[in-house]
């Protein structure tokens, strides 16, 4: 595999029951990238990257064809444990959803299910993970606060920080600024651009002006069908396929 | 205006049912502590009584009650949460856990005085406990398996999917999430389902009839497989044996306010601790 791939998509077909949600999807996602997917609702995007750390698992009646690696690593094969693939591949939901817990509690978490005991190391890696999820300012003084007192842009950067805390290795972004206001939007859009140093990100989006700001590489999604994949740049000024410039010039979506 | 008139009318008939339901709580309260307060005292609380049941106080009856709900609550908590886990998270959905489900309802139903035959049989003969606190309270645990149980469920189906995912997908195993996030999110409801259970077995008669209370024993019960004097089977020897019926009456009713004080006071500890938990991240 290429070394700049960290995830790669090979001809992936995906079934709820019988409804086919993907069609031979192929795609590479690149380390230290930004890599967005776009498309009309129910076009499979968001069942796509809920792949890439299993968590489609949970869902009853679901089939999967095609190979899904991370590095080398299938990350389907029976001798995978879907939760050693999970704390590398972290995600950030749609809905900010932290744990009813303290806020502290839930960078914490992770690393305890995980098995980490050390207080000290734990303090520690609370803070960093606050800090590059740049919320630490907002909350250093009320870390024992419930994490449900924060403000709903507040809630979804402690959910990256809680990521982070894992020492994940690729970020899954599912619509992560579909219920936050302009401004918290521009903050994580911020973030994302920051983390990317660290981190391989993917970032699902209805907003195809937060694909053409944040990403690297873009791939358009129609009726579960990988329509073109490419740079970000190339996709919106001169994307190859019709189908990708009718969405992307507004004509349908 | 006839709109306004007619909505008038439906809210003041919702009114008037809550009076009503108020009425019928407050005058039972009222008539409970009027008869009963005479006697109470702190020798009537803390004295064992003497002089065939008249004179002393009800002490060894109300550590009877005590121990007997405890030993139930014991006995049912961890079994019945134990059985809503299996069936709200790892239960695959097939028409045996629907008919397992049906059933656990149907249990609520049965009369109680069958889970007294029942704990008599199971209990009292057949594993040889005896008239026992351990009889009566794995019966009066049978009683609450179904209260605890459905309760749990219900808070543990209230637990959004959302937090869920959240913890799976930071690599937490399928039982640490449940430990860590389910259970905790769902302890208000499963408390609720335990206050319901104390307040049913506190009160309940029939099922210990003839499996843990006796009609009068010396001081206070020295083992789990001991008989004991407990607070709804005094109430009614009280009322109808003994020689002195009228004084007799006046202690049953003391012994019936000690009772509706005591199971406040348990459903108030829990509801305390409820609303802590509540206040804390809700």
């Amino acid at each position: 595999m290429d070394n700049n791939v960290k995830m790669q998509a090979k001809n992936v077909d995906f079934f709820y029951g019988k409804n086919q949600a993907l069609n031979n999807v192929s795609l590479d996602i690149y380390a230290n990238k930004v890599t967005a997917m776009i498309g009309p609702s129910g076009c499979g995007k968001s069942t796509f990257i809920r792949l890439f750390n299993r968590m489609n698992e949970l869902v009853p009646h679901t089939i999967l064809h095609g190979k899904i690696f991370l590095d080398d690593l299938e990350i389907n094969s029976p001798l995978v444990d879907a939760v050693d693939i999970r704390r590398r591949v972290g995600m950030v939901f749609q809905k900010p959803n932290p744990f009813p817990k303290s806020i502290f509690e839930n960078i914490s978490y992770g690393l305890k299910v995980n098995g980490i005991k050390d207080k000290a190391f734990i303090e520690q890696k609370v803070e960093d993970s606050l800090k590059k999820a740049v919320i630490w300012d907002e909350v250093k003084c009320r870390l024992n606060d419930s994490a449900l007192k924060l403000s709903g842009g507040q809630q979804q950067r402690l959910c990256i920080a809680r990521c982070l805390a894992v020492e994940t290795e690729v970020i899954l972004f599912d619509e992560p600024c579909a219920s936050l206001d302009p401004i918290s939007t521009a903050k994580i859009e911020e973030l994302i651009l920051e983390l990317k140093k660290d981190y391989s990100i993917v970032i699902v989006t209805h907003n195809m002006q937060q694909a053409a700001r944040v990403s690297d590489y873009t791939g358009f999604f129609l009726l579960g069908e990988l329509v073109e994949f490419g740079k970000t740049q190339d996709i919106f000024t001169s994307p190859k396929e019709k189908r990708t410039e009718d969405y992307i010039t507004g004509r349908y979506g | 205006m006839k709109k306004e008139f007619s909505q008038n009318i439906g809210f003041f008939g919702l009114f008037f049912c809550m009076v009503i339901t108020l009425l019928a709580l407050g005058s039972i309260i009222y008539f409970i502590a009027a008869r009963g307060f005479g006697v109470l005292s702190w020798d009537f609380l803390t004295k064992v009584p003497y002089s065939a049941m008249t004179k002393g106080g009800i002490a060894p009856v109300i550590t009877g009650t005590f121990y007997i709900t405890l030993g139930a609550i014991i006995f049912a908590l961890p079994l019945g949460l134990a059985c809503a886990i299996y069936l709200c998270e790892y239960s695959p959905k097939s028409i045996v856990v629907n008919i397992i489900r049906i059933s656990i309802n149907n249990l609520a139903g049965v009369p109680s005085v069958v889970f007294g035959l029942f704990g008599l049989a199971v209990f009292v003969k057949f594993l040889g406990f005896g008239v026992s606190i351990l009889s009566g309270s794995l019966t009066l645990g049978i009683l609450a398996l179904p209260i605890i149980i459905s309760s749990a469920q219900e808070a543990l189906l209230a637990v959004p999917h959302s937090i869920r995912e959240a913890s799976l997908s930071l690599g937490a195993t399928k039982w640490g999430t449940i430990k860590n996030v389910v259970l905790p999110s769902a302890l208000p409801g499963i408390l609720t389902g335990v206050i319901l259970s104390i307040g049913r077995v506190a009160g309940e008669t029939a099922p210990i009839l003839f499996t843990a209370a006796a009609f009068y024993t010396r001081g206070y019960p020295k083992s789990v497989f001991s008989e004991v004097m407990v607070l709804p089977y005094h109430i009614y020897a009280l009322m109808t044996e003994g020689a002195h019926p009228d004084e007799q009456r006046a202690i049953a009713y003391g012994c019936s306010l000690v009772l509706l004080l005591l199971v406040l006071f348990i459903s108030g500890v829990a509801i305390f601790l409820r609303q802590r938990k509540r206040g804390l991240y809700g």
